[in-house]
């Protein structure tokens, strides 16, 4: 356990690539229980700080720690382990695979049964793919795809794949669950129901969550703590409330006749 | 049955008369693969020696789609795990073996058959292990490079290999009641058994979360490893479970031919293995053992058969050209065209994968950006 409950500490953390400084020493902390919002415009370096985080990009200084362990040194798989999921911004399902495939391979690294089990078809193995399979289900099901198990991923419509992805990263049994902007392309009616269900998921599955996100009605209404990057640096970071009134945030990111903008998503 | 498995064989997803009809082909098939001497004899076809060769083409198929067909790795290089195999075989067994103690003591053939395939996807793991951290068609290189290597090491250390002059004799497996020696029936029905074999391997395996685990990495790399997939051992294990099949088969080759030579393994066996899973239907079982038959049968039997036939009719028209006519020249021009026309018509093969002509699809619709989707983490 970490000072201050923290379940993700990011300590002075820089990514360069070549000349390019995409983040630049950030100090970023996930209250253990949270839902955390990672904003910022775009080209601030939420998703290289994102994919830092989730193993993809090893950081060029600095250093993640999960759960008081460095895991900055290790590779996206290892990370998804330790309990840590995301999802994609632009949606990274299988689309060759119908929607409960795609959860069951969530499952993998929560199974035990080795390859040559498997080729045996040993009674634990036949026992854990059985297991694997309801627990997919029951996943489509929490995130409301009931009934479309068999349909390939390809198929289904946008809004669905997006739930789709998000049953997946739940399949691998995260403590941290990362979304990378979760309601991007969705019309205010599915972002709304989105929003919800992002707390829905907080609350009654005990989890962590990173946000990143555009849709200020979702950060403000939703995180408890807000990060604002830009140009790869930390600029300011606090409660929504607090973030919203900040003027340098006013000013770098919503500019500065949006002001209003900001107001209005408050009262919503 | 309801094992539930998502991915399951047609016995499992299929229902009613679609069922009935394929469990009744596949015992047709089965009665006819185990008559096939009997039949043959009656029949008088004298196919006996063919089919052997045949089928141990088609474990090699079998093996090769495991690599090719689940995983997506292109391996060029597949006839240098053959010859490992077929060389352990020798020098475990053989009295010109380096190993002199096993000049009295040769090795118990299922045993050097073990041996064999564990040797071979060793070598898979030393190759694979460096390359397939890589991203794109090295490993097509790589395997390339390695596929022509083996032989000429081979050639070139006659102290242990006897090069170009091969090695002979080998050890036959021995079984109560049975004689391996030049009757061809013994080794019909082992090779039978080993194939029978490398179909359920196979078939359990195309099943199980590890080719599920495949299709992901296959599909998204990224997305694989991110849902907790190691994409490179998932791989190593793909590539050297392969290799391992083409090793079992390298022994019982040898064993049968008993001399075994460099050139029996060059580049044109990697080539014509992969046709064979190419033109059956890549990432399907039984695609690929139709595939084998073909072309397998079309290699030993269908060349000789129809030269003769050209032969005949050039003689009795008085056309020098049918006369000297031999396809068995032109093998490898017959198998590009086949391979040529397969893609033009029907590139997901004769019996497809359900999930490879999906993926063959989408492949068309994303067109050139999915590779390039691959290659680039989204940047922000």
């Amino acid at each position: 356990m970490t000072e201050d409950g923290a379940l993700l500490v990011a300590r002075v953390v820089s990514k360069r690539f070549g000349g390019l400084v995409a983040v630049d020493k950030v100090d970023f902390e996930i209250p253990r229980g949270s839902i955390t919002s990672l904003i910022g415009p775009n080209g601030a370096g939420k998703t290289t700080l994102f994919n830092v985080i989730a193993g993809l990009y090893r950081p060029t200084g600095g250093e993640v720690t999960f759960e008081g362990r460095t895991i900055s040194n290790l590779s996206p798989h290892q990370i998804t382990h330790l309990g840590i999921a995301r999802t994609f911004q632009n949606i990274r399902l299988f689309q060759a695979m119908t929607a409960l495939e795609n959860v069951m391979v969530g499952r993998h690294t929560r199974m035990r049964a080795n390859p040559f089990e498997a080729i045996l078809g040993t009674p634990r193995e036949r026992r854990e793919e059985r297991e694997v399979r309801a627990k997919a289900r029951e996943l489509l099901a929490y995130v409301g795809l009931e009934g479309r198990e068999d349909e390939f991923a390809r198929n289904l419509p946008y809004g669905d794949q997006r739930r789709l992805e998000i049953a997946r990263a739940l399949a691998t049994g995260p403590t941290l669950l990362l979304l990378d902007e979760p309601t991007a392309g969705m019309n205010p009616a599915e972002t709304s129901a989105l929003t919800r269900f992002i707390r829905r998921l907080r609350d009654e599955l005990s989890l962590t969550i990173l946000l990143i996100e555009h849709d200020m009605s979702v950060v403000m209404g939703i995180s408890e703590r807000v990060t604002v990057l830009n140009h790869g640096a930390k600029l300011a970071e606090g409660p929504p409330g607090a973030i919203q009134r900040d003027p340098q945030v006013i000013e770098a990111y919503l500019g500065r006749g949006a002001a209003d903008l900001a107001k209005r998503g408050e009262t919503n | 049955m309801s094992t539930g498995r998502p991915t399951a064989g047609w016995w499992q997803t299929t229902t009613g008369a679609r069922r009935r009809r394929n469990a009744a082909l596949t015992a047709a098939a089965l009665l006819l693969v185990l008559f096939f001497p009997q039949i043959n004899d009656a029949l008088n076809l004298g196919l006996a020696g063919k089919a052997i060769p045949i089928a141990i083409f088609i474990t090699l198929a079998l093996g090769l789609n495991v690599v090719v067909g689940f995983a997506g790795l292109l391996d060029l290089g597949y006839a240098a795990f053959f010859a490992i195999g077929a060389y352990t075989a020798a020098f475990l067994t053989s009295t010109v073996s380096p190993i002199g103690y096993v000049h009295d003591h040769p090795v118990n053939f299922f045993l050097t058959m073990l041996a064999s395939a564990a040797v071979a996807a060793l070598f898979g793991v030393l190759l694979g292990a460096p390359t397939l951290r890589l991203r794109g068609d090295y490993l097509a290189i790589v395997t390339l490079g390695f596929g022509e290597i083996v032989p000429l090491v081979v050639r070139n250390v006659p102290e242990y290999t006897k090069g170009t002059q091969g090695m002979n004799p080998i050890g036959v497996p021995e079984l109560p009641f049975v004689t391996f020696g030049l009757a061809t029936e013994p080794w019909y029905y082992l090779c039978v058994a080993v194939v029978l074999l490398s179909v359920v391997v196979t078939s359990r395996l195309r099943t199980s979360r590890i080719c599920r685990a495949l299709v992901a990495i296959r599909e998204d790399e990224v997305a694989a490893a991110s849902v907790g997939i190691n994409p490179v051992s998932t791989k190593l294990f793909a590539f050297s479970l392969g290799a391992s099949f083409s090793g079992f088969a390298g022994s019982i080759w040898a064993s049968y031919l008993q001399v075994i030579a460099p050139e029996q393994f060059d580049f044109s066996v990697s080539i014509f293995v992969l046709s064979m899973i190419i033109l059956g239907g890549m990432g399907n079982v039984y695609g690929v053992i139709v595939g084998g038959l073909l072309l397998g049968g079309f290699d030993r039997v269908l060349a000789e058969r129809t030269s003769d036939l050209l032969h005949g009719i050039g003689a009795a028209l008085d056309l020098g050209l049918l006369r000297e006519a031999d396809l068995t020249k032109a093998r490898t021009l017959i198998f590009g065209l086949a391979l040529v026309v397969m893609m033009l018509v029907r590139p997901e093969g004769l019996i497809p994968s359900a999930r490879r002509r999906l993926e063959l699809h989408l492949a068309e619709e994303r067109g050139g950006d999915a590779a390039e989707r691959r290659a680039n983490v989204e940047p922000d």
